[in-house]
């Protein structure tokens, strides 16, 4: 699994994410166990108390959930990691939006733009 | 308890230079803390007032609950900014001095770290590169089952793999009961594994919170921040 992490922003989000899309797409699967803390923070090179905060928040919002003295597990339903994953796509596009914006493009030019880029690798 | 370090109106004089300004600081259990600051801005003095190598002008200082002497020196374990080993002995020779030291050596723990960044047990240290000595000195702070770990500039002269092993050796190490507080203005390197980051300027704290926050305020990483604070 590739941590790469962007230094201008939170830690904890940033994990959240990579987790959630490993997830949805299938990398960890359903029920499956996770790495442990200190594993996920050596992995990622960051702070075990940001990971055990990382899992608390994935824990909150449906992902997985801890087992005592077990760690941490995917939780057999993933559709709260997809659902995570949709809202990250719609965030991110809804940011490359806004730059295009700041470039003097409306949404209707982005999506000309859009299209011709996808026409020439049909092509 | 769960305070390690109390800082109340903590102030240092050199003569008629303020080193520390009535700095007022609390560290907790479990935390990986930078002390982050330009040459001359007062880390060291600080650290230096924890290990009991100076004692303050005004105000006080507690670690673990007592003024720094000879208990507070078996639960923390210090990494000063200069080298403070024998020269001609070797790492193995240090090993077993440190053993005879502190109760809380693991030895097996150094050899262990030793083996893995290569360097040579049974040679002088004299003999060895400054990174190898380097290396030697945390192996063996790091070898220590401490309640508190202070380094100073721990990772200055090693090359960017090694920081990489210190800065896993320190996240490896990790217990909830223990902490680290590094000083360093390498902070790119080593912000992702801090939880909160000290900003000092002139011997005062001018900002203390956790990296999270200060990315989550500013948009942009501790290195970015410390670069706009401290411009000349």
């Amino acid at each position: 699994m590739n941590w790469e992490l962007d230094k201008s922003r939170p830690i904890c989000p940033q994990l959240c994410e990579l987790i959630c899309v490993a997830v949805a797409n299938g990398e960890f699967s359903a029920g499956e166990k996770l790495l442990s803390v200190r594993e996920v923070a050596l992995q990622a090179g960051v702070n075990p108390n940001t990971v055990q905060k990382t899992f608390e928040e994935l824990e909150r919002k449906g992902v997985v959930h801890s087992v005592r003295c077990m760690g941490w597990y995917v939780n057999d339903d993933t559709q709260a990691a997809v659902n995570e994953v949709e809202s990250y796509r719609i965030k991110k596009t809804e940011e490359y939006l806004y730059e295009m914006a700041q470039l003097g493009c409306t949404a209707d030019d982005v999506l000309k733009y859009l299209n011709r880029i996808k026409e020439g690798k049909d092509e | 308890m769960s305070e390690l370090i109390r800082c109340t109106g903590l102030t240092k004089k050199y003569g008629s230079v303020l080193a520390l300004d009535k700095v007022d600081l609390a560290i907790e259990k479990g935390k990986i803390i930078g002390i982050l600051g330009p040459n001359g801005s007062g880390k060291t003095t600080l650290i230096k007032l924890i290990n009991g190598l100076l004692t303050p002008s005004e105000g006080s200082i507690l670690v673990n609950g007592q003024a720094p002497g000879v208990e507070t020196k078996k639960i923390v374990s210090y990494l000063p900014d200069n080298n403070f080993l024998p020269a001609w002995m070797t790492a193995e020779q240090i090993i077993n001095l440190f053993c005879d030291f502190y109760d809380d050596f693991r030895p097996e723990l150094a050899y262990e770290m030793l083996d893995r960044l290569g360097v040579d047990k049974k040679t002088r240290l004299k003999n060895l590169s400054k990174g190898n000595k380097e290396k030697v000195c945390l192996i063996l702070i790091m070898s220590r089952n401490a309640q508190l770990y202070v380094l100073d500039e721990p990772i200055a002269a090693v090359d960017p793999a090694t920081r990489d092993y210190v800065i896993s050796t320190i996240i490896n190490n990790y217990n909830p009961e223990a902490s680290v507080l590094i000083s360093t203005h390498l902070i790119s390197d080593i912000e992702n594994v801090l939880d909160e980051a000290i900003f000092i300027n002139k011997g005062q704290i001018v900002l203390h919170k956790s990296v999270d926050e200060i990315r989550e305020e500013n948009a942009m990483s501790v290195d970015g921040l410390f670069r706009e604070v401290f411009k000349w």
